[in-house]
């Protein structure tokens, strides 16, 4: 693994999301928690719905245009939709937020 | 031969190693103890009893002068250690040198001091000792004292409490949404902070400070970002601690956060040892005392030859204020596969949450009711199997079946005084005197108490209050609740959250029976505009409990562009204004162009990391947001009217606009359409608005709940009026009882439908009521009368509209 620092905790709102752009496309990082974020693929599988602007409750997103809901930590869609979000590792250090560069795609700058 | 071992530092962890070498090597150790503080060890968890008065110092003391003359503890107390020469292993003292065979450092941490302007003032203290124990209990001899503390953590709350049980004013300034927000999440946060609030202790959470300010010297306030001066005889900072390691570092010890030390308690150096909060244990440093007991014994067992091994463990919390009785253990933060189990008693005010993970319980908050705290904790701590006992887990050992979180729990908590009808002032109490005297249905009771008779929206509630009266013989009819976070109606919610004077969420949440940690996509976003609507000065909105248009402040298309529309008020717009929007258009690559049914101008097609930039460029123009996008004030559309028209009655533009500067801004249950038409003929198509007005010679004719939407429906005449003020009086009462009564996304002609036009047009036919709504709105719209797109096209906002970071991009360094 080569973690990336993308920025700090306080960038994202208490249970709010931000987007970070990656060759692997757009990944969203939601912050569930105080000192809790996930990140996971800013496309709903059902219709390309950006997840990073749904409401954000417990360890899940609700996709804005259709009310897909997804758990952030499997990146399932939950009750009767089938489907399911790539999630990348993350890793929270002294407040500042490192994202695995190879699971997005990018090698590490040396 | 004894051999020589020095101490430096006589705190919680060397004590205890102390105990554990006498006791398993007597004799074989001549120790030299150092202290910086002029005493011995003592325990220093219970200066909190201290300072609060429920212990004197005497009973804390661990280790008194017998107990270091009978183990023959040659003690340097109130003398620094300066030097540590490791070449010569000899340590220097401020009185002289000592040389040992071993040498154990055990230093403790430091006090973190933001070094915010002015924090050398005296009056400035940290909390660690028994020095500033004592300077905060002499604070309460001057009369009328006043204390801020720095830091909602557990030593800034024991501070707090401390000093507050003297007498002495004190404010708890917290720069987190929440207290003790790293062991308890926002509930059991909300449950500690209306504790303190309730000892008379002021709580700001979310609050930064920016400078001390002093006089001749001596603090006198402290400043915060927002400006408010918070003044103050004495200001404690407890913001966090660091590993004491200077001594450690200009020896030549291998440091990191902390001294680095093996399984072992060895440093780097072979003869030197280190224990306690200074230490540095694989990535890991320590802040309460378990796991340096821990160390004591390992270090003790090192030193005597054998080979024990250190191994952190999960730790828990407690926080020692007399009545706020909390715990909190092991993670409920990161990772993956979690899952919460949430219990709420809003009753007894108990707050309950075990996360899990796979079969293992990780971790463990709860207020209110601790007892099972121990046992939670060693679940966690063993790492046990929970998945037998998964369903039943919350309620703890002691469970033998049958208890259920009640649905009814947060009406059953209300005291009698609660008002359950708003519209007849009807509290809890009146329908269980009305049950007591023999009512058994619905009508029983409306005929007694008028409870419910009027709008009705409460019914559900009086219907809970009689069945808890009349236990099993009343049969509740079943109504829909908000969600499946929740037992409650929307109207049920909306009536509580004004009875008890819920003022936040996590209160929502807490004194409602939330059966989630923080609710789900269908009820934040009611919860949120509740609370804004009855609470505006109070509550602050939450942008994360919004759906993404409001959150953003423009319409999402289906392809993840925006749409963006400036206000025209009242339809009218000038050369300027639509320069400035064609411009717009050119300069952002604005693909459409259309012009709304409410009159108005649509740029279609833009994108995100655009909007700030293109708002600020509208704003120049005096264009503000048309909140096309909220369920708020949209659009007043007018017909030219007596100024231009043959058969204009009245100036129906200038109404519309007049409306319209009144209006916008406002949050409403849904979105909320105007017209206004000079005569019968309603060019403006005001008919079919929320609110429509039709013009005649002699004034204005109101009419309310009209649609053109999935349901057709002509307004409901109102009420007919002279003039244009009241015309507006009127308009602005209607929205404002409809703000206040309506359930969320509920159009006005739906609530209508619900409450009866009777009941609005009688409500509204008071004068005095009328005066009423139109003072609450204007309050309201003090706060969130402020164009939006101005707010956010600021660089600190504007950011939050692009990445956080571009990966995309070669060597981003
Ligand atoms: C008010 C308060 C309440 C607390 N409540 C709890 C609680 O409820 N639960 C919990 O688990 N923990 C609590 N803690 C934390 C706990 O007290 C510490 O974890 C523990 O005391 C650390 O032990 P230590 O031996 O490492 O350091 P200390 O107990 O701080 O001892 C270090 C000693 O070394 C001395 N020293 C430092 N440098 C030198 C030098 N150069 N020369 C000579 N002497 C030196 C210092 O004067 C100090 O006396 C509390 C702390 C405070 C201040
Ligand atoms: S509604 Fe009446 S006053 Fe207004 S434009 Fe039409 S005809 Fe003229
Ligand atoms: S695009 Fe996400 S639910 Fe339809």
């Amino acid at each position: 693994m080569s973690w990336i620092d993308i920025g700090a905790i306080e960038d994202i709102p208490l249970r709010g999301a931000r987007l970070v752009k990656t060759p692997v496309g757009c990944v969203a990082l939601f912050r569930t928690g105080e000192n809790e974020v996930f990140a996971a693929s800013d496309r709903c599988p059902h219709k390309g719905g950006p997840l990073s602007e749904g409401i954000v409750y417990g360890r899940a997103v609700t996709c804005p245009l259709h009310n897909w809901v997804f758990d952030l930590e499997t990146g399932r869609a939950q009750g009767a939709d089938e489907g399911s979000i790539p999630t990348y590792p993350l890793r929270i250090e002294d407040g500042r937020l490192l994202i695995d560069g190879e699971a997005v795609g990018r090698r590490a700058a040396a | 031969m004894t051999k020589k071992l020095v101490v430096i530092g006589a705190g919680m962890a060397s004590g205890r190693m102390l105990e554990h070498l006498f006791e398993g090597a007597p004799g074989a150790w001549d120790v030299t103890l150092f202290n910086a503080e002029p005493r011995g060890n003592y325990n220093r968890l219970m200066l909190s009893p201290v300072l609060s008065g429920e212990k004197t110092y005497a009973e804390i003391v661990t280790h008194d002068d017998d107990w270091y003359a009978a183990h023959d503890v040659t003690c340097r107390f109130g003398e620094r250690v300066v030097e540590i020469d490791r070449a010569r292993k000899v340590v220097t003292g401020e009185k002289g040198e000592v040389v040992y065979d071993k040498l154990v450092v055990a230093t403790g941490s430091d006090p973190f001091m933001i070094p915010l302007p002015g924090h050398d003032l005296k009056g400035v203290i940290p909390y660690r000792d028994l020095e500033d124990t004592e300077r905060m209990m002499r604070l309460s001899e001057t009369p009328g004292a006043k204390a801020v503390v720095i830091g909602g953590g557990l030593l800034g709350l024991e501070a707090a409490a401390g000093m507050a049980a003297h007498g002495v004013d004190v404010t708890v300034v917290h720069l987190m949404g929440h207290l003790m927000e790293r062991q308890l999440d926002e509930a059991a946060g909300y449950l500690l902070r209306r504790a303190l609030v309730e000892k008379g202790i002021t709580v700001r959470c979310a609050a930064n400070s920016k400078e001390i300010l002093g006089e001749n010297g001596h603090v006198k306030a402290l400043l915060l970002d927002d400006g408010t001066e918070l003044p103050c005889d004495l200001l404690v900072m407890a913001v966090g601690i660091r590993p004491s390691v200077a001594l450690a570092k200009f020896a030549g010890l291998a440091v990191g956060r902390g001294v680095h030390v093996d399984d072992r308690m060895v440093t780097s150096d072979p003869d030197v040892l280190a224990l306690g909060e200074c230490v540095e244990h694989d990535g890991a440093v320590f802040g309460l005392v378990a796991p340096l007991y821990d160390q004591a014994k390992v270090l003790a067992e090192t030193l005597t030859g054998g080979d024990a091994a250190f191994r952190p463990k999960e730790v828990a919390t407690k926080l020692k204020v007399t009545g706020c009785d909390l715990f909190s253990a092991g993670d409920f933060a990161e990772g993956e596969g979690r899952e919460d189990i949430v219990f709420r008693d809003p009753a007894r005010g108990v707050y309950k949450r075990l996360v899990l993970e796979g079969p293992r319980l990780i971790g463990a908050v709860m207020y209110g009711d601790t007892a099972d705290g121990a046992w939670f904790h060693g679940l966690i701590k063993d790492r046990e199997d929970v998945s037998e006992m998964r369903e039943t887990l919350i309620f703890g050992p002691a469970f033998q079946g049958g208890a259920q979180a009640d649905p009814m729990a947060a009406v059953a908590a209300l005291p009698a005084d609660a008002e359950i009808c708003g519209c007849n002032g009807v509290c809890k109490g009146r329908i269980v005197e009305a049950v007591e005297g023999g009512a058994t249905t619905i009508e029983d009771v409306r005929a007694v108490t008028k409870a419910s008779g009027s709008c009705g929206t409460c019914t559900g509630l009086v219907e809970q209050v009689m069945a808890l009266s009349l236990g099993d013989d009343f049969v509740m009819p079943t109504a829909k609740p908000i969600c499946g976070c929740t037992d409650l109606t929307h109207e049920d919610v909306r009536r509580l959250i004004k009875a008890q004077e819920l003022k936040s969420q996590p209160a929502v949440w807490q004194e409602l029976g939330w059966s989630t940690p923080n609710g789900c996509h269908v009820c934040r976003p009611a919860v949120n505009y509740y609370l804004l609507a009855d609470w505006p000065l109070e509550y602050q909105d939450d942008p994360q409990s919004r759906f993404v248009n409001e959150r953003n402040h423009a319409n999402i298309q289906k392809d993840g562009t925006y749409s963006v529309v400036p206000r025209m008020w009242g339809g009218l717009t000038n050369a300027r204004e639509l320069r400035a929007i064609a411009d717009a258009a050119d300069k952002y690559g604005v693909p459409t162009v259309k012009v709304t049914g409410g009159q108005r101008i649509d740029l279609l097609g833009v994108r995100k990391e655009d909007l700030p930039a293109m708002w600020a460029d509208l704003n120049r123009a005096g264009l503000v947001s048309g909140h096309a996008y909220s369920k708020g004030l949209r659009t007043v559309k007018t017909c030219v009217g007596r100024e231009h028209c043959r058969f204009g009655t009245q100036d129906s533009t200038g109404v519309g606009v007049r409306l319209e500067k009144r209006l916008w801004g406002a949050w409403t249950p849904h979105k909320v359409k105007l017209g206004v038409s000079g005569c019968p003929r309603n060019c403006a198509e005001a008919t079919c608005k929320d609110v429509g007005i039709v013009c005649v010679d002699s004034g204005f004719a109101i009419g309310v709940g009209g649609a053109a939407g999935m349901d057709l429906k002509e307004i409901q005449p109102l009420v007919k009026v002279a003039t244009e003020g009241e015309a507006e009086e009127w308009s602005v009462a209607f929205v404002q009882l409809y703000r206040e009564h309506a359930r969320y996304l509920d159009r006005p002609y739906k609530w209508i439908a619900k409450v009866g036009m009777g009941w609005v047009r009688e409500a509204l036919s008071n004068p005095d009521e009328r005066a009423a709504l139109v003072a609450r709105f204007d309050l309201s719209q003090t706060i969130y009368q402020k164009d939006p797109w101005a707010e956010r096209a600021e660089p600190a906002q504007a950011r939050r509209f692009r990445p956080l970071a571009d990966l995309t991009l070669e060597a981003a360094e």
